[in-house]
């Protein structure tokens, strides 16, 4: 297993650099966010390379009017302000539109969740599932890993939709060992099997189920990790195929419960089913996080780090 | 380089504004919905572009490369389009008769679902965005074609019009005109009363926009505007400020800070046609 570490966004942008060699229809717009690899995209493509300055609502108008002429367009930005100062605009030229026409625009929003620790609650994005899942006509896709954001670059492409791209701020190992056997159109993947709890999770938390199946392995514990990575759509038959023969399954994102995320998404496909299958929503409740540190820190005070995890596991594994 | 446009040329414009008056109030009169003094300011503009002949556009190739680019950006005060549409051969004329009925697509504020509209329109300042993007697009293929956009003046409270008006320089996009209707009033009052947005020609000169400013009811000045700056691709935006009355032609609303909320009830519809010069 390879656990190479990489951002997402360094492994999405250098396949869209290189496609933008063939591919002449294809435009890369930021508003004023980097990577190393945009340096090399811009210095090759200065035609088709626009830095808007910091204005997320215009990077939408903008990459609108672009794709109603035809064109292929990236807006990358950093993701609470590419999803909610620009939500407006999200919602009238990209979704009403994609309604009516063929407009493709891909959002490249980084710093899902919690990736921008330190910086605090402005830039922590906990609500951009739910708001942006909420809107209709646009494909929501949240990796985990940095070889399933690669295999995301073919997708935006042949896929004329608008699409919100959420990507974590922070190298993580590569997760996935066969991405050439992942349907991406499944939008999910079962990372591990187990009895009794399935954890279900995305982007970052993906990591965090992982180590604490493999943890609780070593106690004798065998659970289930499913790694939803396309939020919409999702397939809810082929998912429920996956979660039904779980007791428990327990939802774990870094975003805020109840409100519409993962949870809400796993809870619905369970309610429309009359399962009987226990939901627990693991994640962060109606309050802001304002307490300093890094992630693994703010993930403790949350019992959301491994131990917190693990614990919660046990505990219902006991009354189940 | 500009023909010169005869009398009888404007006369016939003249005409047509009198008509696309008549329409929009036998539109209000069916669809009490509709916003009526705003359309009634934009209605030369709308005359002078299309009858006019200076937007290039073809209804039985609604998507055909050749046409130029008209966004509508104050969608709400654009009722008085649909006439001109429906005369065009957008869709059929009976189409009017339905505004705001179950079925039709023509709603009390337009968006893209009506043949002829580019984008969705009703939510403000969204449309000279947008309209940057189409005119970059067409830029980079080398293409000759204009985007016009039009919005009102309240809609330049709007954070995102700056934006766009920045980038609009900054990419030299000459192919784009931007019209305002100056009609002085917003929803709850004049502008002046609300944030003074003048002096606008210097706003937009400070953002390096190429300005000029007309009487925005008289065709031949609006025609001989835009019309010079359509031909004018010397690296930047163009905005022409067309000095309108909200509510133009019925006396009741021209003087009535209040008029963008005001109806004209639908037994009084007549009358005011008679008023209308």
């Amino acid at each position: 297993m390879i656990i190479e570490k990489k951002t997402m966004r360094d492994a999405f942008i250098e396949q869209i650099y290189h496609r933008m060699h063939e591919d002449s229809g294809i435009f890369f717009l930021t508003a004023d966010f980097g990577s190393p690899v945009l340096d090399r995209l811009k210095r090759k493509f200065e035609d088709r390379f626009i830095n808007v300055g910091i204005a997320e609502q215009n990077l939408i108008n903008v990459s609108t009017g672009l794709a109603l002429e035809g064109y292929t367009v990236y807006a990358y930005a950093i993701a609470p302000f590419l999803t909610m100062r620009a939500y407006e605009q999200i919602r009238v030229n990209l979704s009403l539109h994609a309604q009516l026409k063929e407009i493709n625009v891909n959002l490249i929003g980084v710093g899902a969740g919690l990736s921008y620790d330190v910086s605090g609650p402005t830039h922590h994005c906990l609500e951009d599932i739910s708001i942006i899942r909420t809107l209709p006509n646009i494909i929501v896709f949240s990796p985990s890993d940095w070889v399933l954001a690669e295999k995301f670059a073919d997708y935006s492409i042949k896929t004329k939709k608008p699409k919100y791209i959420r990507f974590d701020g922070k190298p993580l190992p590569q997760i996935y060992e066969n991405i050439n056997d992942i349907k991406l159109e499944n939008g999910f993947h079962e990372m591990r099997k187990g009895k009794e709890i399935c954890l279900v999770s995305t982007g970052y938390m993906t990591h965090s189920a992982v180590g604490v199946a493999d943890m609780l392995v070593k106690e004798g514990i065998a659970i289930g990790v499913v790694d939803v990575f396309l939020l919409k759509p999702l397939n809810d038959d082929l998912f429920f195929e996956a979660v039904e023969g779980y007791k428990c399954v327990m939802t774990i994102e870094e975003a805020f419960v109840k409100k519409g995320g993962l949870d809400s998404l796993v809870a619905g496909i369970l309610n429309d089913r009359n399962s009987n299958i226990r939901l627990v929503r693991m994640g962060f409740n109606d309050a802001y996080v304002f307490d300093i540190g890094n992630r693994a820190y703010l993930h403790r005070l949350n019992n959301l780090d491994a131990e917190g995890i693990a614990k919660n596991i046990r505990e219902i594994l006991n009354v189940l | 380089m500009l023909a010169e446009k005869s009398e009888q040329f404007f006369e016939y414009l003249r005409d047509k504004a009198l008509w696309v008056r008549k329409e929009t109030l036998n539109i209000h009169r069916i669809a009490q919905e509709t916003r009526l003094a705003s359309s009634l300011s934009c209605v030369e503009i709308f005359v002078v572009l299309y009858y006019g002949k200076i937007i290039n556009h073809n209804p039985s190739d609604m998507k055909c490369e050749k046409r130029d680019r008209f966004i509508i950006s104050k969608g709400h005060g654009s009722i008085s389009f649909y006439p001109i549409l429906a005369d065009m051969g957008y869709f059929e004329r009976e189409e009017l008769g339905r505004v705001c009925k179950e079925g039709t697509f023509l709603g009390g504020i337009p968006d893209c679902i009506i043949p002829g509209y580019e984008t969705t329109n009703g939510s403000l300042g969204h449309g000279l965005g947008v309209a940057c993007g189409i005119a970059l697009a067409l830029k980079r293929r080398k293409r000759k074609e204009r985007v016009f956009v039009l919005v009102g003046d309240g809609e330049l409270y709007e954070g995102s019009i700056w934006e766009a008006v920045m980038f609009a320089s900054e990419h030299r996009l000459d192919n784009l005109i931007l019209i305002i209707d100056n009609n002085k009033a917003c929803m709850l009052d004049y502008c002046k009363n609300i944030i003074n947005l003048e002096p606008l020609d210097e706003k937009f000169r400070a953002f390096r926009w190429d300005t000029m400013t007309v009487d925005g009811h008289d065709v031949s000045q609006l025609y001989s505007a835009i019309s010079t700056m359509g031909q004018d691709y010397g690296g930047k935006p163009k905005v022409l400020i067309a000095n309108t009355v909200k509510g133009k032609g019925i006396s009741a609303l021209e003087s009535d800070p209040l008029s963008h909320i005001r109806n004209i009830k639908p037994e009084d519809i007549d009358s005011v046609i008679a008023e209308l010069r």
